[in-house]
């Protein structure tokens, strides 16, 4: 053997950054273990541990004399969220919740679908772009905007003016429960806000489902003798389903935590986001606002329990 | 000199024994294949050697030196990936000359190299491209390169073949035995094919569930398997099972014969039915069963062609049926 | 796919869909120009440049604005920190409890903002620090991590690992191979992550409401312009802006995985 070695050749001598990889190569879990310490401490010192003096807080509970609060375990302030106030609050968000996320899904198939089976070259870029600008662009703009659009002088009444249909929405807004003095302090309103700031967060998912059906499955079902109609509701929309509900937990569960849209666009009834922070700013009842807050972690854990076993997390 | 030897090597990942107690002496120069269906441990072999595994017991060493801590970077060991692991973000001439740079040559001696070792491998000129604008097999090459400009003792291959076609695969297969000729250095190769570990090796290891089932030359594992597995893998060898060996022959131990060196007669000890049988140009492949045991026989043009069904018997020259003594 | 056509009805749909999306956005370039200063009356009477100047010589805008942008600059610093390492953690070994490390990275994100928010302020006044930039980005950090993260598995998932074994195996050790090798091949991933990351902290309103105390980033000084208006027109102003500002880290991200299967943005 006489080839020469070049690594032979070379001083024995190691640097500092090879012998400490020399050490991290023996021991893997040291690796590991570096790498890992940072962001676990961050997170489970920083996240969860004031997740757990959240949770701590909700069964403690108010005395209502003093408003001192008494840290005594105690299961009332969780009995009280189902005092009928509070028991309406948490009802009405997670209608609203429901609503937004159904109108969403409505909203978002036709764009996901298109994007996802015709869009080709140049237009798939401009579906992406058009999806990606709404559900980045800033949340307080987009609320501020709906303002505009549904305030009584704004743009909706002049657009409505100009085609002789004011009194459509006059007659709208005097229907109980829907209606109210005018469209931004309606339900109607916040609702139509949610769906706007949440609805981009349903495309994706869809479109990402939608585009996992091989179009040789779709020709095939054709085949067989399905009208474009059949194939659709009987082999792309169960199909597609596992993305509508990954969509809906991000539109349900930002619905169910949101307390600025309610608070702008809407009428004084509260919704769970804006309960929770009534109670601890205001009122300064902590407890009850943590018990609130606790209310959208159980109903996330019971939605996405569902929404697993509907193989929902394939499509995220 | 020994390149490598394993001393009771065995690495185990939880519960599984992906390498379970293997010993194995490399020589120096040699054109070495380590042989066998997936999963049976031959590549957890070769990252042994390279250093991206460490055994859980055992003693490997290299040139005599024991490489228990030492790490990839310290070893006079290349690899050619699987999957080439071309450096994605560096051009042709930079990813060969990757090694020297990382040992600290000039640029322009490194480059000068790496040129040369890319003329080597007939790539000359295509230094300046992506890898992701070459074709497999140019891929193979620069890797090829990208390896032995770092003249290693040792050269380790991880089925470098499998992803390309087989005229292709063939063309590759002599320039590699040409170039572990011309170079003199010792090449380690992984393969699951037992065409190319024949045709390739000075010796070959034929690994078995973690476990080398038997190390010879191609000769020895082809005609002279020690054990039903190598028979059976190897040169898919008719195995008669030990009852029958003993009840013809009076050793009991299994026998490993050629499909070409079984012949039907009319008559025989061993009574066979024909099952099948298909043309294969020079030859006719015959399906037979006897005794609840299938075998194949390869039979010359020239023999008389049996018909599905007929009732023959199995007869071989003596010399030809193999007692595998170390039974498995 | 490509010889079949969609159908008007199909076609409509999905562009009054991407219309219901962008029209209330652009409608708010065209506020920012209107010089009618009490209401929000449409059309607007007439446009004027005016309320670029007075926006301009705002402290209070620009305090808010110096606010947000340093709020978002560590966050975004510690969070690509974070992320990448918990990605390369992740992606390169199995260990047990990589599940568990999967789901701490995403909680943040995946509870309501309220949630976070709440807890992080109880959690303050339990421990009796005071408000300041840094409980503000305290929160920001942990929220922002995810994004980091995806990123950066997505580029690990798609990067051989046999390139770091190949890096070794020519004589790198390993600060060499992050320099030569991993640095090189998920850089455009940490980019990406880090610019979604800066256009999420920027815009975070719901959980800084909770951490911030009296200073206001510049969606705080939003809200309360919205919740009890002074001067509509530097609202309107400063709402475009904010869109403008927003929106060149998502087409840069874009434009950085452009061609590539990571779909810059999605979790957020």
């Amino acid at each position: 053997m006489t080839i020469a070695d070049p690594r032979a050749a070379l001083p024995r001598t190691d640097s500092a950054a090879t012998r400490v990889s020399d050490v991290l190569w023996r021991r893997p879990t040291l690796l590991l273990v570096l790498l890992l310490t940072p962001p676990v401490l961050w997170l489970g010192i920083i996240y969860l541990g004031s997740l757990f003096a959240l949770l701590l807080q909700s069964f403690f509970s108010i005395d209502h004399f003093t408003g001192l609060i008494n840290y005594e375990f105690t299961l009332r302030t969780y009995a009280e969220l189902f005092t009928p106030t509070n028991f309406d609050i948490i009802l009405r968000t997670v209608t609203m919740a429901a609503c937004a996320t159904l109108a969403s899904a409505i909203i978002a198939f036709p764009i996901a679908y298109y994007a996802a089976r015709f869009a080709r070259g140049r237009w798939r870029a401009v579906f992406y772009i058009g999806v990606m600008m709404p559900l980045w662009s800033s949340y307080l703009v987009k609320i501020y905007a709906w303002k505009l659009i549904l305030a009584k002088e704004g743009i909706l009444t002049w657009a409505l003016e100009k085609l002789h249909l004011l009194w459509l929405l006059e007659a709208y807004l005097s229907l109980p429960v829907v209606g109210g003095n005018s469209l931004s302090v309606s339900p109607t309103g916040t609702f139509i806000v949610f769906v706007y700031v949440w609805m981009p967060f349903m495309i994706l998912p869809i479109q990402a489902a939608l585009e996992r059906v091989p179009a040789s499955m779709l020709e095939a079902s054709g085949d067989l003798g399905a009208r474009p109609g059949q194939t659709f509701r009987h082999v792309l929309l169960p199909l597609a389903l596992p993305g509508v509900v990954a969509g809906s937990i991000f539109t349900f569960s930002l619905t169910l935590g949101d307390y600025i849209i309610p608070q702008i666009i809407g009428t004084s009834r509260l919704f769970i986001g804006q309960a929770v922070y009534q109670h601890q700013g205001i009122a300064g009842n902590i407890p009850l606002a943590a018990a609130f807050a606790v209310v959208p972690i159980v109903i996330m854990g019971i939605y996405l329990t569902i929404a697993r076993r509907m193989g929902a997390f394939d499509a995220l | 000199m020994t390149a490598v030897r394993f001393d009771h090597v065995s690495r185990h990942f939880g519960d599984v024994k992906a390498v379970d107690g293997v010993d194995l002496d490399i020589a120096e120069g040699e054109f070495f294949a380590m042989l066998g269906p997936s999963g049976s441990g031959k590549t957890t072999c070769l990252r042994l050697i390279a250093g991206f595994e460490r055994p859980t017991a055992g003693d490997i060493r290299i040139f005599g030196a024991p490489v228990a801590d030492l790490p990839p970077y310290k070893r006079q060991v290349n690899t050619v990936f699987q999957d080439y692991a071309l450096f994605p973000h560096l051009n042709v001439i930079d990813n060969v000359a990757y090694g020297l740079m990382i040992a600290g040559q000039p640029r322009r001696a490194r480059h000068a190299a790496a040129e040369a070792a890319l003329e080597m491998v007939r790539l000359g000129g295509y230094g300046r491209r992506k890898p992701s604008e070459l074709s497999g097999g140019q891929r193979q090459r620069v890797a090829l390169a990208r390896a032995l400009v770092n003249k290693p003792r040792v050269l380790l291959l991880d089925e470098p073949l499998g992803a390309l076609d087989l005229k292709l695969r063939e063309q590759m297969q002599e320039e590699l035995k040409g170039l572990q000729r011309q170079l003199g250095i010792t090449f380690v190769f992984v393969t699951h094919d037992q065409g190319e570990a024949l045709s390739m090796a000075d010796r070959v290891a034929v690994f078995n569930q973690g476990r080398i089932e038997q190390v010879g030359t191609p000769e020895d594992i082809y005609f002279r398997p020690d054990v039903p597995f190598v028979a059976d893998f190897v040169g898919s060898s008719n195995v008669l099972p030990a009852e029958i060996v003993a009840r013809l022959t009076g050793t009991a131990c299994p026998a490993a014969i050629r499909p070409e060196h079984l012949r039907l007669a009319a008559d025989g000890p061993l009574k066979a039915r024909v099952t099948g049988l298909s043309f294969l140009g020079l030859t006719t492949r015959v399906s037979v069963e006897a005794e609840g045991n299938r075998f194949t026989a390869l039979l010359p043009q020239e023999a008389p062609r049996p018909e599905p069904g007929d009732e023959l018997a199995l007869t071989w020259a003596p010399e030809n049926l193999h007692l595998m003594a170390r039974d498995a | 796919m490509h010889s079949d056509r969609a159908p008007l009805s199909l076609k409509l749909a999905a562009g009054a869909g991407l219309l219901f999306l962008h029209l209330p956005i652009l409608l708010i370039f065209v506020y920012a120009f209107t010089t009618e200063e009490k209401s929000f009356a449409w059309p607007p009477p007439g446009l004027t440049l005016k309320w670029f100047a007075v926006t301009w010589n705002r402290p209070d805008v620009w305090e808010a604005l110096q606010l947000s942008v340093k709020v978002a600059a560590i966050s975004t610093v510690i969070a690509m920190i974070l992320g990448t390492l918990c990605a390369a953690a992740v992606s390169r070994t199995r260990f047990f409890g990589r599940e568990t490390i999967s789901l701490l990275v995403i909680l943040p994100i995946a509870l309501p903002g309220v949630v976070t928010g709440i807890a992080l302020r109880s959690a303050f006044s339990l421990a009796e620090i005071p408000f300041s930039t840094w409980t503000i980005v305290l929160g920001h950090a942990t929220f922002c991590v995810v994004i980091v993260y995806n990123n950066a598995v997505a580029r690990f998932r798609r990067t051989s690992g046999s390139l770091i074994e190949a890096s070794m195996d020519l004589g790198a050790n390993m600060f060499q191979t992050l320099r030569y090798v991993i640095l090189p091949n998920i850089g455009t991933a940490l980019v990406v992550g880090g610019m979604l990351a800066f256009a999420l902290s920027f815009d975070e309103v719901i959980v800084t409401t909770f951490t911030a105390g009296q200073q206001a980033t510049l969606p705080i000084w939003m809200l309360e312009e919205l919740v009890r208006p002074r001067e509509r027109p530097v609202t309107n102003v400063v709402a475009m802006v904010v869109v403008l500002v927003t929106l060149l880290p998502i087409l840069g991200a874009y434009y950085l995985t452009r061609g590539t299967d990571t779909v810059a943005g999605q979790g957020k």
